[in-house]
């Protein structure tokens, strides 16, 4: 009886994981770099017992309309692989915070050129390290950027502008 | 329930309505993308609202919530729906709405009802900014040239009589055991400290303007919904 409980346990857990690794090849539509598990957009993956499978997502800000394409997204690369009956619902709660960004991601998004979101600049503050030269040396210039988690900088030493990803 | 959150997300889509009618007409490039953020994270708001209201009574979606209510129906604050004027009534607009709302949000989020306290947890997050940015505003304006300083003046003449109106509830809100009235003393001290800092006078008129709660509206809500619902009305499902 242990052995078969086992084994149930053990496919639940290697379809989860087939899952996961679909979910890790979708890219966050504004942040192209990072992925939807990367952001820390996905809260859980389920099957029901009628066979479908749900996906829990949660929003980042309220009308980002990336979370509609990314939906899309998801229904998408499931169906594709196979998996006919796919429900993807919201969670609000507890809300997304950027320390949910994973550190890989975080790697990532300044090796693209956004400063990755730092308790210490919350709310955005002069100082963030601009992600090409990495001085300290930099004026914030709006807490409103191109997308809703961004804020504008720019450096005072290489003189470019920088996004910095905002804590939230 | 309903009339409570239809009240939410009614105040949330005409604000961000008004909010976006600066897209491509703001001072300059950074406060144009700030204000049109602004409107984008009201508009999200409105959805939860939209969509929880739409779960809860059924038979309906937030498409149609937002484009197929009459004027009577809308539940919105009055001083949203007025017409954005110039910059100065639109940051003062804000930082009036956002004060409330911060401190609304911040006790709805231990709301009994775990969806209305999951949503007000969220947005509170994206009114802190709100009210951060709209605060700068004001004192910068206010405390600013004489011709800025001017403009506050004329502004807060214009929006104050709209202000009570958040703190009187409405029977919907007392059902949900919601008490709007508490808010105002906190409200007072908060804008009365940003005031004196804006070197603005708190006015002390004593009339105040209701029923956009309750859908009695001024005669500008009209010319939103023609203009938010037009598609919908003139080519019902129509869909992207
Ligand atoms: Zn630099």
């Amino acid at each position: 009886m242990v052995s078969v409980t086992n084994t149930r346990a053990d496919n639940y857990y290697n379809e989860k994981k087939d899952v996961l690794l679909i979910l890790e090849k979708i890219y966050d539509p504004e942040i192209p770099v990072l992925t939807i598990t990367e952001m820390g957009i996905v809260r859980d993956i389920r099957f029901h017992s009628d066979n479908s499978l749900e996906i829990v997502i949660t929003p980042t800000y309220s009308g980002c309309p990336a979370m509609d394409v990314i939906t899309f997204q998801i229904r998408e690369a499931l169906i594709s692989a196979g998996y006919s009956d796919v429900k993807i619902t919201q969670q609000l709660s507890p809300a997304w915070t950027t320390d949910e960004i994973s550190e890989s991601g975080k790697q990532k998004l300044k090796a693209y050129g956004i400063a990755p979101p730092d308790r210490r600049f919350s709310p955005p503050a002069d100082g963030v390290e601009c992600p090409l030269c990495h001085s300290a040396n930099t004026k914030l210039i709006s807490e409103f950027g191109s997308t809703a988690c961004k804020a504008l900088f720019q450096c005072l030493d290489c003189k470019e502008p920088f996004d910095y990803f905002k804590c939230h | 329930m309903n009339d409570y959150l239809l009240h939410l997300a009614d105040t949330s889509l005409i604000l961000s309505h008004r909010n976006s009618e600066w897209c491509g007409h703001g001072p300059v490039l950074e406060q144009d993308i700030a204000i049109t953020n602004i409107a984008l994270d009201l508009l999200g708001q409105a959805r939860y609202f939209y969509q929880y209201a739409a779960r809860l009574t059924g038979n309906t979606d937030e498409d149609k919530l937002a484009f197929l209510r009459h004027e009577r129906e809308f539940k919105n604050l009055l001083i949203t729906e007025l017409p954005k004027g110039d910059w100065a009534h639109t940051v003062l607009r804000q930082y009036l709405f956002s004060q409330f709302q911060f401190f609304q949000f911040e006790k709805l989020q231990h709301h009994s009802d775990k969806e209305l306290a999951a949503i007000a947890a969220k947005s509170l997050k994206e009114t802190a900014y709100h009210l951060r940015w709209s605060r700068e505003w004001v004192i910068r304006l206010g405390d600013g040239t004489e011709e800025s300083h001017r403009r506050m003046l004329a502004a807060l003449d214009t929006l104050w009589p709209y202000t009570h109106e958040m703190f009187r509830p409405a029977d919907y809100e007392l059902a949900c055991e919601v008490n709007v009235a508490e808010l105002e003393q906190p409200w007072k001290e908060a804008m009365a400290y940003v005031f004196q800092e804006a070197n603005l006078p708190i006015p002390q008129h004593t009339w105040f303007q209701y029923g956009g709660k309750t859908g009695y509206h001024t005669e500008y809500l009209g010319y939103i919904l023609a203009e938010m619902q037009y598609m919908q009305r003139a080519y019902p499902g129509a869909t992207w």
